[in-house]
């Protein structure tokens, strides 16, 4: 059968769906499905709101198209089916000396999705974002026409991080980068408060670079964390063992604020004072939460939300606020990540920008969405945005004030598909489709 | 040292994860069957995953002129074959138009038993080479949902016992698998499925038993006792159940 009724959530499972799903093993399968019913694509469904779900409509479930059907070892460019995920990708090409340019936080996102959400890594401040390493895209419209688009075409711009909104991405052909082998080496250190880690993030020329911020930490101690800066390597480490897994939800107090403070301190001191160095298998340092799978359900069953924004360089004291904003209210967990980033993006619609990016993650509660709304007005006139990518509780006037092409985006996404047959939770929830 | 391996019905999710799996331990890949572009993007997914060599070959269970080309592409590497072909059309179907038995049996029987009785002396010849036969829980026993297909993949199953017994004595060996629910295209959409295994793990299943010469197995394992019970129950009870 093609459709198959299912519930499924976005990854903060604070916001869920229940639908038709149609996972297609061929590309055949994919072309007549979007010819007689067209869908929105969902990946792996990492994104953390509801830009994944069609809550009583129908979604194209890719994770069956994910072959790696090409690689041209000269220019390292690799074709590959947008149900691969990031992680496999990384796999199969780091023994051979390629890495993909740009990888999120979790090797589980899939290629399709780090196109439609124009995904960064820790390395946007020289490599940019992912969808600036993509030389075509086989786009399937809702015509059922499968159609090889270039960075030359219109149509490119309003696909990369364009939220599913132009068609299903049926592969895309990928910029390797040219790595030393599959270790990592990782330099942590101290960083002992806000002003401190805004130098490092400054002066940082490691290829890798990304913070952990004690999310918890008030007074002088507001913006400790620890600054990690790592570089591909060749060497034998230890390869991962199988993940574990959270088997099921977490009660409540699991993340209280007591046990987060006490974990975040100790999460703290577990770099020496003085810093270190250490080598590790590159999926550890990438993709550190994938060891654990459905980590997600430490948040208990009613979810959590991640709020990430990007602020420009000139608005730092701005989100020095913000962060103090988030350590008063005691709601953050330890998942917290400050990172400053480069001008580079791909798509009308992409979030990255020059400056600095924060994102902190709450369990699921009433004082939480406040928190976050807060956040929001905090980030909009501080000239920022937030992501898509991890939203779920946005309203589309602050989020079209954030994105200035957004206008032009609708254009091209409404030309592509006219009867809004594409449109997800998010794009309703926001009024996206309305210029 | 890397063998060759056919997989008959190459597109299906079981066989292209056994594909994958092979290809990174390296052993080439003639991947046969009927969609060539779909192969062709398995094939090339296998050469960067450590394959020798793979191509895609048409391979069609009824038009038996397919079958020869694919023997006449062997080396002298020692050959194995692995079929997953077989079609399932819904029961009411064929008895609205019970000329469909025709395709359902040579689809999951008589095509396949074919093409493996031209490979079996390919298998004598070398003294060596293993043949996994994919069948089905469903011809373990005749049941309202599904007959004419259990029938079909009974036959096979009887076949593939015949076939070890001869392939045996010349140092060959055959694997019978009946996996229950795998998660595959033929299943997806369908009510009331349990207990639904992975395509991934029957693949991993497939080699641990060519590893230990198994000669049949159920996988997941578990299949075994289910239908062991299934098996036990008098027919003059069964009759009137619907499982």
């Amino acid at each position: 059968m093609r459709w198959k009724i299912a519930d499924y959530a976005g990854w903060g499972r604070a916001l869920r769906a229940t639908g038709d799903l149609a996972r297609p093993e061929r590309l055949s399968s994919l072309t007549a499905l979007m010819a007689e019913e067209p869908a929105p694509a969902i990946g792996n469904c990492r994104s953390y709101g509801d830009a994944c779900l069609n809550h009583g409509g129908r979604a194209v479930q890719m994770l069956r198209l994910d072959r790696i059907t090409g690689f041209d070892a000269s220019r390292g460019v690799a074709t590959v089916e947008a149900g691969v995920p990031l992680g496999e990708l990384a796999r199969i090409f780091a023994p051979k000396g390629w890495l993909p340019a740009v990888m999120p936080g979790t090797g589980f996102a899939t290629v399709g999705g780090a196109i439609a959400h124009d995904v960064h890594g820790k390395n946007h401040h020289i490599a940019g974002s992912f969808g600036q390493h993509v030389r075509a895209i086989t786009l399937v419209g809702v015509d059922g026409q499968a159609r090889r688009i270039t960075p030359a075409d219109p149509l490119f711009r309003a696909t990369v991080g364009g939220l599913g909104q132009t068609g299903v991405i049926a592969s895309a052909e990928v910029q390797m980068l040219k790595c030393k082998g599959d270790v990592i080496v990782v330099t942590e250190r101290r960083i002992t408060g806000w002003d401190e880690f805004l130098g490092y993030l400054d002066a940082s020329d490691a290829t890798y670079t990304v913070g952990w911020i004690d999310a918890t930490a008030t007074g002088a101690t507001l913006g400790r964390g620890i600054l990690e800066e790592a570089e591909t390597g060749s060497g034998l480490v230890s390869q991962p063992g199988r993940a574990k897994s959270v088997p099921f939800d977490a009660p409540g107090f699991a993340l209280s604020p007591n046990v987060v403070r006490l974990f975040n301190g100790a999460y703290y001191r577990r770099v020496p004072e003085k810093g270190r160095t250490v080598v590790k298998p590159i999926q550890e340092f990438f993709f550190p939460l994938d060891r654990i799978r459905n980590w997600n359900r430490l948040y208990g069953k009613e979810g959590f939300h991640q709020f990430q924004c990007v602020v420009p360089v000139a608005a730092a004291p701005a989100l020095r606020a913000m962060l103090e904003r988030i350590a008063k209210s005691g709601l953050a967990s330890p998942l917290a990540v400050l990172k400053r980033m480069g001008p580079g993006h791909a798509g009308l619609m992409s979030f990255p920008m020059e400056g600095y990016t924060l994102a902190v993650d709450c369990p699921n509660s009433a004082r939480a969405t406040r928190l976050i709304g807060a956040l929001e007005t905090d980030t909009l006139s501080a000239g920022g945005r937030i992501y898509l990518a991890k939203d779920s509780l946005s309203k589309g006037n602050v989020v079209r004030a954030m994105y200035p092409n957004h206008a032009e985006w609708a254009e091209a996404v409404n030309a592509a598909d006219p009867d809004g047959v594409l449109t997800t939770d998010l794009i309703r929830r926001l009024d996206l489709r309305n210029a | 040292m890397s063998e060759l391996w056919i997989l008959i019905g190459a597109s299906s999710a079981m066989a292209r994860a056994l594909a994958r799996a092979l290809a990174e331990r390296g052993d080439g890949l003639i991947l046969a069957g009927r969609d060539m572009d779909d192969m062709s993007a398995t094939a090339a997914d296998c050469l960067i995953r450590g394959a020798p060599s793979a191509r895609a070959m048409l391979f069609d269970a009824r038009q038996p002129e397919t079958f020869q080309p694919i023997l006449n592409a062997l080396d002298d590497r020692i050959v194995n074959a692995a079929v997953f072909v077989g079609s399932m059309p819904a029961q009411d179907g064929i008895d609205a138009a019970p000329a469909l038995i025709n395709g359902v049996v040579i689809d999951s029987f008589t095509g396949p038993a074919r093409f493996l009785h031209m490979l079996a002396p390919e298998i004598e010849t070398r003294g060596s080479g293993v043949i996994v036969g994919v069948g089905s829980v469903a011809g373990d026993r005749g049941r309202l949902g599904n007959y004419v297909y259990g029938a079909a993949k009974a036959g096979f199953h009887t076949y593939l016992s015949g076939l070890r017994n001869r392939l045996t004595r010349a140092g060959g060996h055959v694997v019978t698998v009946k996996p229950g629910f795998v998660d595959t295209a033929m299943t997806w959409g369908i009510p009331d499925m349990f207990l639904v295994a992975q395509p991934e793990q029957v693949a991993r299943d497939i080699l641990s038993a060519v590893a230990r010469r198994r000669d049949v197995i159920y996988t997941p394992f578990f299949w075994r006792y289910i239908m062991l019970i299934i098996r036990s129950i008098p027919e003059r009870m069964f009759k009137k159940m619907s499982v």
